[in-house]
C-alpha cells in the first residue's frame, strides 16, 4: 500500500497521533500556522490554549509528572520559543519527559535576522535532553519519533524539535517509523547482579542502614518495588522533595523529607547511618548540605540510578548500581527472597530505638494561639478535608517547604513541583495540567502571593477550560524564603522582599470569572476549606487568599553550605 | 592531571557545540578541542585535550557519554597511545636571523612551507610539548604568528577507536 501524502504540518499531527497523545498545550504564532491549521481539522487529541508560554510548558510538564506519559508543548518561533525556555529547564532539572514542538522561520530565512527569529536549538541546548533542527519534511515523522523515544527512555527529560515554517507546508508521504534504535544511545536496563548481591550482604549486615529515595523512584513507577524491599528488610526511609510519595508516609518506617527542611530524624539517620542505599537520587546541595561533612561519620553508599554520570558526582559511591530503578529493585526483592539468611542486623541492633528518639523531638511541632492563620495549619487542614487524596501542585518558597512538610503523601505523583530549578510561577499551569489529566480528581494549588503572580495570567485558561482548581494562596505579604534568610543571615535587611501594591485576590479571581475568598482568621481555616472543597463549588475554581502570620518560618533549615547534623530547629532559632 | 580524550560521535550539525557547551556549562578545562570527519562520514572524532582530577576526569567521561550524538568515548591516558600536534610558526628571516632561524628549524625537524624575502613559515609537527619546548627556544622577537591545531591522538598498536 501506498503511503499517503500529506502537509508536513499534517505529518507532524499524525506523529502525535501516533504517540497517543491526548493533549497539547500550546500557543499559536506566525512560524506554526500551518500546524494549528491541521490541529483546527483533527479531534484526536485536544489542544490547550494557554496565556503564555512558559504556562504550556509547565502544564505538559504537570501532565507527564501526573500521569507518566510523555507532555507535549507546541510554541511559535521567537518569542515563543524563549517564553518556553523557564518550562523546558525546569522539566529538564527534574527529568520530565516531554516533547516540545517549535516553530521557526522558514529554512530560507534561517540566520537572516527574520522577524521571530532565534536560534532556538542553540538557546535551549543546555537545558535539553537533546533537540533537532528538521530541515527536511521527509525527516518530521522519524524525528518525532525519535524525540519521543529519548524524552522517555533512559533518564527521560524533555526533547525539542525545531520545525521550520516553510517544510510544514510542502508535502510528502507519511511513514511513521514502529521502532527506533539510536547507535549513539542504548540506556542500561538491568543492574549488575554482582553488585546487586553486594549491596543485599551491606544491607542485610549493617547495624545503622538507610534508605534515601528520589524523584527517580516516582520516575521509574518504582515505589512499589520500593516499599515492598524497605519493608521486607525493614529499614528507615526517608524520600527527597522530589520522591514524595515513593514510599507511604503514613508507614511507621518513614521519617519524612529529608534535607535543607527535612526532619530532624531524617537528617540525623542520614548522617549516623552505616549503609546508605540511595535509589533514584542524586546527593544535591539542598538534600546532603555540605558533601564533606556528610561523609565525616564514614558509611558505605549503595546508589541505584539509571544514569552513570550521577553516581559518584558530588559523592563517591561505594557500590554503584547502574539500571532502572524498578527492576534493579525487584532484583534485590528476588535476590533477598533467595539467599538462606533473612535476618536483617537492623532488627536488634538498636537503630530504631535511636531513631524514635530523634522523632519524639518533634521538630515539626509549631505554636498556635489559634489568632493569626499559622500557614503550617492550613496545609494540615487542606490534607485532612481532602482526605490524603488530592493532587497537590505547588509553587516555590516558604509555602513549597510547608506543603511538602504538612501534608504527607501516600501515593506517588501526586505531589507536583520544581525541585532542581525552583522555579516561581509553576504552581498554577501544574494545577491545570493534573485537572486535565484527573477532571475528577482534587487538585489544589499551594503557592504565595509572590509566586501566584508569575503566571496569575493562566486563571484564564483555567476558565476557557473549566478546570476547577483550588488556590491554596499562603498570603504572608513578603516573598516568605528570601525574607527568611534575610532574616537569619543579612541582619533583617529584607531587601526588596517585602509585597507591596498586592491586588485584591478575591476581586482579581472574580473579574475572571471564578470564586474567591479571603480568610483573616484561623478559626475560619476549616470551614473555608471545606466549603471550597464542596460539591456546590465542585465544578469551580476557588481561589482562598490566607492572610497568614507574616513571622513565620520553615523548620528545621540547615543553613547553606552546612551539614545535615547542624540543623536550626524551631526551638532554637530564639538563640539566632 | 592532563589527559587526551577521543571520541565518535554523529557528524551532525551542532555536534560541536554540544561538547563544546558541556564543558562550559559544567566549568571543566578545555586545553584543545580538534574535529573532523573519519573514514566513516557519518562519524566525527573529536580530540579533546583536557585537565582535572580523577574525579572530574570521570565525570567529563559520563557526561561525554551522556550526550545522545556521542557514540563512542576513550581517555586515551588509559593505555599507551601517540599524541601529534602540528604548529605554524611565522618569523622574521633578515640579515643574521635568517640563519639561525633555518638552523633551530632543522635542529628540532621542523620544515620550512614558505619563505619569502624577510620571512619564514615553518610546520612543525610533535606532542604538545615538543611544541611547547620548541617555540620557547626560539627567539621572541622574531615571532609574527603562531597557529597551533591542538593534539591529535590514537591509541599505539591494537588499542583502536571504532564502532
Amino acid at each position: 500500500m501506498k503511503a499517503e501524502i500529506i502537509t508536513g504540518a499534517e505529518i507532524a499531527i499524525r506523529s502525535l497521533q501516533k504517540e497517543n497523545v491526548k493533549f497539547v498545550f500550546g500557543y499559536p504564532g506566525g512560524a506554526v500556522l500551518n500546524i494549528y491549521d491541521a490541529i483546527f481539522q483533527q479531534n484526536s487529541f485536544k489542544h490547550v490554549l494557554v496565556r503564555h508560554e512558559q504556562a504550556a510548558v509547565h502544564a505538559a510538564d504537570a501532565y507527564s509528572r501526573a500521569t507518566g506519559d510523555v507532555g507535549v508543548a507546541l510554541v511559535t518561533s521567537g518569542p515563543g520559543a524563549t517564553n518556553a525556555v523557564t518550562g523546558i529547564a525546569t522539566a529538564h532539572m527534574d527529568s520530565i519527559p516531554m516533547v516540545i514542538i517549535s516553530g521557526q522561520v522558514p529554512t530560507h530565512a534561517i540566520g537572516q535576522d527574520a522577524f521571530q527569529e532565534c536560534d532556538t536549538v542553540g538557546i535551549t541546548r543546555p537545558c535539553v535532553k537533546h533537540n533537532f533542527l528538521v530541515k527536511d519534511i521527509n525527516d518530521i515523522a522519524s524525528t518525532l519519533k525519535k524525540a519521543f523515544y529519548l524524552a522517555s527512555t533512559g533518564r527521560p527529560g524533555p526533547v525539542l524539535v525545531d520545525i521550520p515554517k516553510d517544510i510544514t507546508a510542502e508535502t510528502a508521504e507519511f511513514i511513521y517509523p514502529e521502532e527506533i534504535s539510536l547507535r549513539s544511545y542504548n540506556p542500561i536496563k538491568h543492574g549488575h547482579t554482582g553488585q546487586i548481591n553486594k549491596a543485599l550482604e551491606l544491607l542485610v549486615n549493617a547495624e545503622k542502614p538507610m534508605v534515601y529515595s528520589g524523584g527517580g523512584v516516582v520516575l521509574g513507577n518504582a515505589s512499589e518495588s520500593l516499599t515492598e524491599f524497605v519493608k521486607l528488610l525493614g529499614l528507615p526511609i526517608t524520600n527527597t522533595l522530589m520522591g514524595l510519595g515513593g514510599f507511604p508516609a503514613s508507614h511507621d518506617n518513614f521519617l519524612g523529607m529529608l534535607g535543607m527542611h527535612g526532619t530532624y530524624q531524617a537528617n540525623m539517620a542520614m548522617q549516623e547511618c552505616d549503609v546508605l542505599l540511595a535509589v533514584g537520587a542524586r546527593f544535591d546541595d539542598r538534600v546532603i548540605g555540605n558533601p564533606d561533612h556528610f561523609l565525616a561519620k564514614p558509611k558505605k553508599i549503595i546508589h541505584i540510578d539509571i544514569d552513570p554520570a550521577s553516581i559518584s558526582k558530588r559523592v563517591k559511591i561505594d557500590i554503584p548500581i547502574v539500571g532502572d530503578v524498578n527492576l534493579v529493585l525487584k532484583e534485590l526483592i528476588s535476590a533477598f527472597k533467595e539467599q538462606q539468611n533473612k535476618n536483617c542486623k537492623v532488627t536488634d541492633s538498636g537503630w530504631l530505638q535511636t531513631i524514635n528518639q530523634w522523632k519524639s523531638k518533634d521538630c515539626m511541632r509549631y505554636e498556635d494561639d489559634g489568632t493569626e492563620i499559622k500557614p503550617q495549619k492550613v496545609i494540615e487542614t487542606l490534607h485532612k478535608v481532602t482526605k490524603g487524596e488530592a493532587f497537590i501542585t505547588s509553587d516555590v518558597g516558604q509555602h513549597q517547604m510547608w506543603a511538602a512538610q504538612y501534608y504527607p503523601f501516600n501515593k506517588p505523583r501526586r505531589w507536583i513541583n520544581s525541585g532542581g530549578l525552583g522555579t516561581m510561577g509553576v504552581g498554577l499551569p501544574y494545577a491545570m495540567g493534573c485537572q486535565l489529566a484527573f477532571p475528577e480528581s482534587q487538585v489544589a494549588c499551594v503557592t504565595g502571593e509572590a509566586s501566584i503572580q508569575m503566571c496569575i495570567q493562566e486563571l484564564s485558561t483555567c476558565k476557557q477550560f473549566n478546570l476547577p482548581v483550588k488556590i491554596i494562596n499562603l498570603n504572608n505579604r513578603y516573598m516568605g524564603m528570601v525574607r527568611q534568610w534575610q532574616e537569619f543571615f543579612y541582619g533583617n535587611r529584607y531587601a526588596e522582599s517585602y509585597m507591596d501594591a498586592l491586588p485584591d485576590f478575591v476581586k482579581l479571581a472574580e473579574s475572571y470569572g471564578h470564586v474567591g475568598m479571603k480568610i483573616e482568621k484561623s478559626s475560619d481555616i476549616k470551614t473555608a476549606l471545606q466549603e471550597a472543597f464542596s460539591p456546590k463549588l465542585k465544578e469551580r475554581l476557588v481561589f482562598l487568599d490566607f492572610i497568614t502570620d507574616q513571622t513565620e518560618n520553615v523548620f528545621p533549615m540547615v543553613p547553606n553550605g552546612k551539614g545535615l547534623s547542624e540543623m536550626i530547629l524551631a526551638d532554637d532559632a530564639e538563640d539566632l | 592531571m592532563r589527559h587526551i580524550i577521543s571520541l565518535l560521535m554523529e557528524n551532525e550539525s551542532g555536534a560541536l557545540s554540544r561538547v563544546s557547551g558541556l564543558f562550559s556549562a559544567r566549568g571543566y578545562n578545555i586545553e584543545s578541542l580538534s574535529v573532523a570527519p573519519t573514514e566513516d562520514h557519518s562519524l566525527s572524532r573529536m580530540t579533546i585535550v583536557t585537565s582535572g582530577s580523577d574525579e572530574v576526569i570521570e565525570q567529563i567521561i559520563k557526561q561525554l557519554n551522556k550526550l545522545i550524538d556521542v557514540v563512542k568515548v576513550l581517555d586515551l591516558h588509559d593505555g599507551d597511545h601517540i599524541e601529534r600536534e602540528l604548529v605554524l610558526v611565522k618569523l622574521k628571516a633578515n640579515g643574521q636571523h635568517r640563519d639561525e632561524v633555518k638552523q633551530l628549524s632543522n635542529n628540532y625537524g621542523g620544515r620550512i612551507i614558505d619563505s619569502s624575502e624577510n620571512i619564514l613559515t615553518i610546520e612543525f609537527t610533535g606532542t604538545s610539548t615538543e611544541l611547547d619546548n620548541y617555540l620557547k627556544s626560539l627567539n621572541d622577537s622574531l615571532i609574527i604568528e603562531i597557529v597551533r591545531t591542538g593534539a591529535s591522538g590514537i591509541g599505539r598498536g591494537d588499542r583502536i577507536l571504532k564502532i
